[in-house]
């Protein structure tokens, strides 16, 4: 009875005749005949993605969440403490003048069992490191042959300082992180490990063995910290992490490794030098004691994004399920 | 060779009519003034020297190899969007630039050269077919009468050539002679006007006696003529031959691209060559033509444009606050951007001139919302649309071995949204092969045969048993057709001489003999086969002369002055040679309607043979001879029921005296050159067409092409108008219209004619104003009462047809009906014009864009190529928006970040490889393979193609989607990375993530979704889609593992970042795939959701594929039936009239 069908059976038969005009017209790719599978959302394979990506993603939210609660941290803020009473209306006349003494003393309480390597971080706040000029304010021709090279002119204008150049130059290398923290536990100093820091591809390969700093931080501005000039930059570890620029206005950087446990409640002093200039722009600077888990530091945001993502996955799919089962009645077109 | 197979008899004797056109007209006293300076000296080189008019190469091509480079870039930048582009590139090299110059210049320069390597391809292409014409060989005269073969390119102006059968003419030639002895050929214009009936070309008289190669030897003329223009259809000429001058018109120009047809040779001289030529002059580029889509994607674009200008403002305003603060009262507060001694980029104190320059900066960074490959990617695929489009088999027609052909690209997807369809009749949805099928003789019917309309009449009249009773006699004809082309009568009372048993054996017998005589073909014999072939102007006729002959009237030669038959004689039963003079023929003509022949037979008595319309034959018969007029009559309206074109035969006998008459007022008649020449032998001949004795009358069919009904039925059902324009009359087109399916039963009929009552009486009155006025108010009576009922008629959902007539429709189509006349029409299902003259019908292959040798290709070209190509266009449109938008936003998003300073998250090489290699090429396999619904369903399920005329995939609404999940993506992608990322170290060693890390992973994450996008949206999955998709994922990893391990001044911040940082770190592997799958989330959600309770049309077809259904009949009659409630918008009532034929018929059947 229907006609219509019935063509359509009789022309869908494949061609068996060769074609006079081409033949590589047979050819599945010309024809649009490639196989190939179509996959269709229908409900069952829905529902089992969703119950699959939630069975899989809580564990892993879980497990993250975990490790994470596994790591001790300690965060200390101390920019605002660390200024004497009668600079706190004037901080930055007391940052920048040197004749003032910088140093300060801190006390931390260790809270749980901290298992070596605990990792000393210094965080800083609103400082843009990301900002393009001070990203492209480097000469990476420079760090890696010295002197040698003249590819600066990016650095200005910490480029040159009485018509000598400047090794390292630019704003990233003169702004250079400054405060040194030392740490005691009851009477004896804890030792802090600040080699192998930074990146080994860094100190290898970005910055010379045979470069050294000069030339540096003798202008009439001064910005950070200063470089011994006898040590090559490759072994300057702080400037390489320091040159690493951060991707966000807040970051933490690497300072060193204290590599003995650290118990609970321990008390520990640190006597820091309060140099570095943050009170200008209203940067806040903390120092950061971590451990570290297989997932590296102490961050709940990718379990518990985890454990959320996959229980929405298992909250739609139970969903979708209790649908299917009310109209699986009448699924032939879909639902409706 | 020479003149050795010359036939003996030609038209040109038999066309009295046209001897007129030979005198002189008034525009050839133009000749000789501006615009028709042309001089050729034909067959004199050395005159023709003076005067030389370039050679005959041709070239199509667009470039040679000097100008491409320059013209091509040219041509590139002509495109707004690569203008904006090279802006960008240009600016990448001053400071303002946010990255360095490689970003913006490396895909500008790779898709330049990509969109040039397509030109020099295709000019390439050009190039070669260019070489094959110029190449192409013809005879040319080499003086002493010898000619010889040379290349088409080679001829000039004033060459002799000759031409033989079935060869293209090298350029635009004035006919001299032919192989016919008054040189006459006949001319194939299909490739100029898409016309397949022959063109007959006649040369003047002065030289149509140079029939041999030798006579040419002293040949000299001279030919002046209008200069090279476009007009196909003009040519004003003079040839002086021998001090005599002799006007040249159309008649006597061959024009390039034709072909010469049922002549053996002719001779010609050049006139127009190569670029001169009347075609060439024609030609014109492709037309680009700009699709639907591809308007509506250039605003899409400028909405992006608006909105990277929009964001590209926000950053300034925050970083020109944030720098003016950097220096406060002198002291600075970010002193670590030493804004004390800063450049004018960043300069505190001259802080708006720094934003306006960090304007540009965010023009650079954002100029990635815009996809750069777009254009060119779209070009691409286009192509490659294109030639699945020309090498499909099924649309491959073998006998004529003619594949389908596109001409331009541009318009593939417009394939998919076709609204209605305007189709000519005659050689479109029939083959224009006549067959002789039934006749009436003496009042009775004779022939079996079963024609279309008929059948589909049985159909209409829903007899269940009807389709297999008609197809098993179609196959029965089917078989028997192939043994005699034009003849599908069969009544054994007629056939093999048993005609002589008849009661009116003479009338009959009568009857063959006017259709073996009353006709102006040429016999032909095959020497091979001995076969008899004839040469006709019109299939018609060489349909009588084959039922003639296949009935015992063999005409077998023409000659001067009779024709000869082989006659069934009615006695002895054998076959008689017998010879007719032929004294007269009485052309045919349009307003005569009818021709006749004067003969006189080997008796020696006088008969005048007349065929024509009924409507004037039945008037001039005699009172003896009406006979059967009225069975004729009834037989005739049967047989246009049943679609069948008409003719009336009569004869009568005239005595010596009446045709002595007759003749000399003929003759005298025929040498007039007055003006109304024309009329005044119209008048002559119809002073002796009169009294005439009714024989009977013929039907012929005009097959329609294999499949029309089905296809059109198809197209219908796809919700796509069909508009036919046909010269047949009213009755004829409604039976035709049944026959293919464009009317059905319960079709409500809306007729406008010009020939109502009122009207004619008005016509016999003569007044010709008032005539005209009053038809003008006629037919906007008609018009707005059709109206009326077409709105109480959309009420109760019943579908319309429209016929209006030729006449009407001039009138209808006028300024002020025309708006009403076109809202009418719209409301139609179908309509059909009737009567509509060769002007209105007028199409031009010329400028087509896609040609195919049959109509029920249209079908699969519309409903499958075309629904493809739309949505693989519409498709890959969105995913290139989406994609840019969800990368894009990401650089936003980081911006807010980094003070609005213009730092990029990415290395530089990442960004001038996104749009170029990491994520164009899945989608140009999208683009080319994907298919919503197989080919079978496509065709099973024609409403699919309403996807396309309601633009439902490339709607606003779906393009915002895109890009709102495009940002949702950006959202994800950059809040997740930069959260995990932020403070605390990302792996065991204790390391924090920098920016480099952070660009990395979360460019890793863009490649991922992005690419995961595109297979979650694919809904044909071949092995090809997987290599790309992943492939391009794997790539990203092996281009950052190559370039992470070159020089770090080379690789800078991607040094060893994800060998070193990366890679190790499972936190990496872990917030990768979390926001991949999250980023995916929404739209899969989404996906499915619409899926299961708003399903799109074609999603149904794949769930009922899915699900083994699409076999079950029933079932898809239930999805076509709900479809139809789901998408009522522009659904016609026609269509739900069908399906609910359907069901009703089903439930009858159940």
């Amino acid at each position: 009875m229907d006609n219509g069908s019935a063509s359509t059976v009789e022309r869908s038969d494949p061609p068996t005749r060769k074609p006079l005009w081409r033949s590589q017209a047979i050819n599945k790719f010309t024809q649009q005949n490639l196989p190939a599978c179509k996959p269709v959302l229908t409900p069952t394979w829905v529902i089992l993605t969703f119950l699959l990506i939630g069975t899989i993603f809580i564990p892993i939210g879980l497990v993250s969440l975990h490790a994470s609660r596994s790591v001790v941290e300690i965060v200390d803020r101390y920019d605002i403490d660390c200024v004497p009473e009668q600079f706190k209306s004037n901080k930055l006349g007391y940052i920048k003048d040197s004749s003032y003494p910088k140093n300060c003393s801190r006390t931390l309480k260790v809270n749980r069992h901290m298992k070596a390597p605990i990792y000393i971080y210094y965080q800083l706040d609103n400082y843009y490191q990301n900002h393009r000029r001070y990203v492209k304010s480097r000469s990476n021709q420079q760090l890696l042959h010295g002197l040698g090279s003249n590819k600066t002119s990016l650095c200005k204008p910490e480029q040159s300082n009485n018509g000598l150049p400047i090794v390292p130059c630019g704003l990233v290398a003169w702004s250079l992180f400054n405060d040194t923290y030392k740490f005691i536990r009851g009477k004896s100093e804890l030792n802090v490990n600040r080699k192998n820091i930074a990146w080994k591809s860094d100190r290898d390969h970005k910055f010379g063995k045979h470069v050294y700093p000069f030339n540096f931080q003798n202008g009439t501005l001064i910005g950070g910290g200063k470089l011994n000039s006898s040590v090559p930059l490759s072994d300057q570890e702080d400037l390489i992490v320091w040159m690493r620029t951060a991707a966000l206005p807040s970051f933490r950087k690497l300072y060193g490794r204290i590599e003995e446990n650290l118990h609970a409640n321990d008390v520990i002093v640190v006597n820091l030098m309060n140099n570095y200039n943050t009170y200008s722009f209203g940067g806040k600077k903390k120092l950061v004691l971590s451990t570290s888990s297989w997932l590296g530091g102490k961050n709940d945001f990718p379990g518990f994004a985890y454990i959320f993502v996959g229980s929405y996955c298992i909250v739609i799919a139970i969903v979708f399920m209790l649908l299917h089962v009310k109209n699986s009645r009448n699924t032939h077109v879909g639902y409706n | 060779m020479a003149g050795g197979v010359k036939k003996k008899l030609h038209l040109g004797r038999l066309h009295p009519f046209r001897c007129g056109t030979k005198s002189f007209q008034p525009e050839h006293s133009l000749i000789g003034g501006p615009g028709f300076s042309r001089v050729v000296f034909c067959n004199n080189t050395e005159s023709q020297r003076v005067l030389t008019y370039g050679n005959n190469y041709v070239t199509s091509t667009k470039y040679t190899l000097a100008t491409f480079f320059p013209k091509s870039i040219f041509e590139q930048f002509r495109r707004a969007a690569n203008i904006f582009f090279l802006i960008t590139a240009i600016l990448s090299f001053t400071p303002v630039s946010p990255s360095s110059p490689v970003t913006s210049v490396l895909p500008l320069a790779l898709v330049i050269a990509a969109a040039m390597l397509k030109e020099a391809m295709e000019d390439l292409r050009r190039k070669k077919q260019d070489i094959e014409v110029n190449n192409r060989k013809v005879k040319v005269h080499r003086g002493e009468g010898v000619f010889d073969n040379a290349k088409w390119m080679n001829l000039q102006v004033g060459d002799i050539v000759r031409v033989e059968k079935d060869e293209f003419f090298p350029a635009d030639l004035i006919l001299l002679s032919s192989s016919y002895e008054e040189a006459i050929c006949y001319v194939e214009t299909m490739n100029l006007d898409g016309e397949t009936n022959l063109k007959l070309k006649q040369a003047v008289d002065a030289t149509s006696k140079l029939h041999e190669d030798s006579g040419f030897q002293k040949f000299r003329a001279v030919i002046k003529s209008e200069d090279p223009n476009a007009n196909l259809y003009s040519y004003i000429g003079s040839l002086q031959l021998e001090e005599q001058q002799y006007p040249l018109t159309p008649q006597q120009l061959l024009l390039r691209e034709s072909k010469l047809r049922n002549t053996d040779f002719i001779y010609g001289v050049v006139i127009f060559t190569g670029h001169d030529t009347k075609v060439v002059q024609n030609s014109t580029a492709p037309p680009s033509k700009r699709s639907k889509i591809e308007r509506r994607m250039d605003k899409i674009v400028y909405l992006l444009f608006s909105i990277l200008v929009l964001m590209s403002f926000m950053g300034p305003i925050f970083f020109g606050i944030s720098t003016r603060e950097d220096l406060e009262n002198g002291t600075m507060t970010r002193w670590y951007l030493r804004p004390d001694d800063t450049t004018i980029y960043y300069d505190p104190n001259r802080a708006p001139v720094a934003a306006i320059l960090n304007f540009l900066t965010f023009i650079m960074l954002y100029s990635f919302l815009i996809p750069i490959p777009l254009y060119i990617t779209l070009e691409i695929v286009k192509v490659i649309q294109c030639t699945f489009i020309n090498q499909d088999l099924h649309m491959y027609y073998e006998e004529a071995d003619k594949p389908a052909k596109t001409r331009t690209s541009n318009l593939n997807e417009e394939l998919g949204q076709v609204n209605t369809i305007l189709s000519d009749k005659t050689g479109t949805l029939t083959c224009n092969l006549m067959e002789f099928i039934k006749c009436s003789i003496a009042g009775t019917a004779y022939g079996h045969g079963v024609t279309e309309v008929e059948r589909a009449l049985a159909r209409r009249e829903g007899l269940p048993s009807a389709k297999e009773v008609t197809n098993g006699e179609g196959q029965v004809e089917n078989s028997n057709k192939a043994a005699i082309k034009g003849f599908n009568f069969f009544d054994e009372r007629i056939t093999h001489g048993k005609w002589v048993n008849e009661p009116h054996a003479d009338v009959i017998q009568k009857f063959l003999l006017l259709l073996a005589i009353c006709h102006t073909a040429v016999p032909e014999v095959d020497e091979d086969t001995g076969r008899l072939s004839y040469e006709a102007e019109s299939p018609d006729e060489a349909a009588f002369v084959i039922a003639a002959r296949e009935l015992g009237f063999e005409f077998y030669e023409r000659t001067q002055t009779s024709i000869l038959l082989h006659e069934f004689h009615p006695i002895s039963g054998r076959k008689v040679q017998r010879s007719y003079k032929l004294l007269n023929i009485l052309e045919f003509s349009s307003s005569r309607k009818r021709m006749s022949v004067i003969v006189r037979n080997m008796e020696g008595k006088l008969l005048l043979l007349c065929k024509g319309a009924d409507s004037v034959m039945f008037e001039r018969l005699t009172k003896n001879g009406k006979e059967f007029e009225e069975q004729t009559q009834e037989h005739i309206n049967e047989y246009a029921n049943a679609g069948l074109r008409t003719l009336v035969l009569a004869y009568r006998e005239l005595d010596e005296e009446e045709y002595n008459k007759f003749n000399e007022e003929f003759h005298e008649a025929k040498n007039s050159v007055s003006a109304d020449h024309e009329e005044l032998m119209e008048k002559v001949a119809e002073k002796i067409e009169k009294d005439l004795i009714l024989l009977g009358a013929t039907a012929v069919e005009d097959k329609l092409q294999n499949g029309v009904p089905e296809c059109i039925d198809k197209l219908a059902q796809a919700g796509i108008k069909i508009w036919v324009l046909t010269g047949d009359k009213m009755e004829t087109a409604i039976n035709i219209g049944f026959a293919c399916c464009l009317l059905r039963q319960g079709v409500k009929q809306i007729v406008i004619s010009s020939e109502t009552p009122k009207i004619k009486a008005l016509e016999k009155v003569g007044d010709n104003s008032s005539v005209a006025v009053a038809f003008r108010e006629n037919v906007l009576e008609q018009i707005l009462e059709a109206k009326e009922s077409l709105t109480t008629l959309r009420k109760s959902s019943e579908a319309l047809a429209l016929i209006i007539d030729g006449k009407s429709l001039s009138c209808a189509l006028e300024d002020d009906v025309k708006g009403l006349f076109l809202e009418l029409a719209l409301g139609c299902a179908s309509v059909i014009c009737c009567r509509c003259s060769p002007k209105q019908k007028a199409l031009a292959v010329m400028s087509s864009d896609i040609a195919i040798a049959q109509f029920r290709y249209l079908e699969r070209l519309l409903l499958l190529h075309g629904h493809w190509c739309y949505r693989r266009i519409s498709i890959m449109i969105c995913y290139f928006f989406y994609k840019n938008i969800a990368f894009g936003f990401t650089l936003f998003f980081f911006e807010a970040y980094a003070s609005f300073s213009g730092q990029t998250a990415y290395n530089d090489w990442y960004m001038s490889f996104y749009n170029v290699i990491f994520t164009s090429i899945p989608v140009v396999a999208l683009g080319i393979l994907e298919q919503d619904v197989s080919a079978e369903l496509c065709l099973k399920f024609p409403l699919l193609y309403q996807e396309g005329v309601q633009n439902v995939l490339f709607s606003w609404f779906q393009f915002l989607g895109w890009a709102f999940n495009g940002v949702l993506n950006a959202i994800l992608i950059f809040f997740f990375c930069s959260r995990a990322m932020e403070h605390p170290a990302f792996r065991k060693g204790g390391e924090v993530a920098e920016l480099e890390i952070l660009g990395t992973v979360m460019y890793t994450c863009i490649v991922w979704v992005v690419n995961c996008q595109i297979a979650l949206s694919t809904n044909y999955f071949t092995l090809k889609n997987h290599c790309y998709i992943w492939g391009s994922i794997i790539l990203w990893y092996i281009f950052l593992l190559a370039y992470g391990a070159m020089n770090p001044i080379i690789s800078t911040t991607a040094y060893k970042v994800f060998i070193e940082a990366c890679a190790p770190a499972p936190s990496y592997w872990l917030l990768t795939l979390f926001v991949v799958i999250t980023s995916l989330i929404p739209y899969f959600t989404y996906r499915s959701i619409q899926l299961w309770f708003f399903p799109m049309y074609h999603q149904m077809v794949q769930w009922i594929s899915k699900d083994g259904q699409s076999d079950d009949p029933e079932f898809c009659q239930m999805v076509r039936q709900r479809s139809l409630k789901a998408t009522t918008v522009g659904y016609t009532a026609h269509l739900e009239a069908t399906s609910k034929r359907f069901l009703e018929m089903h439930e009858v059947h159940l």
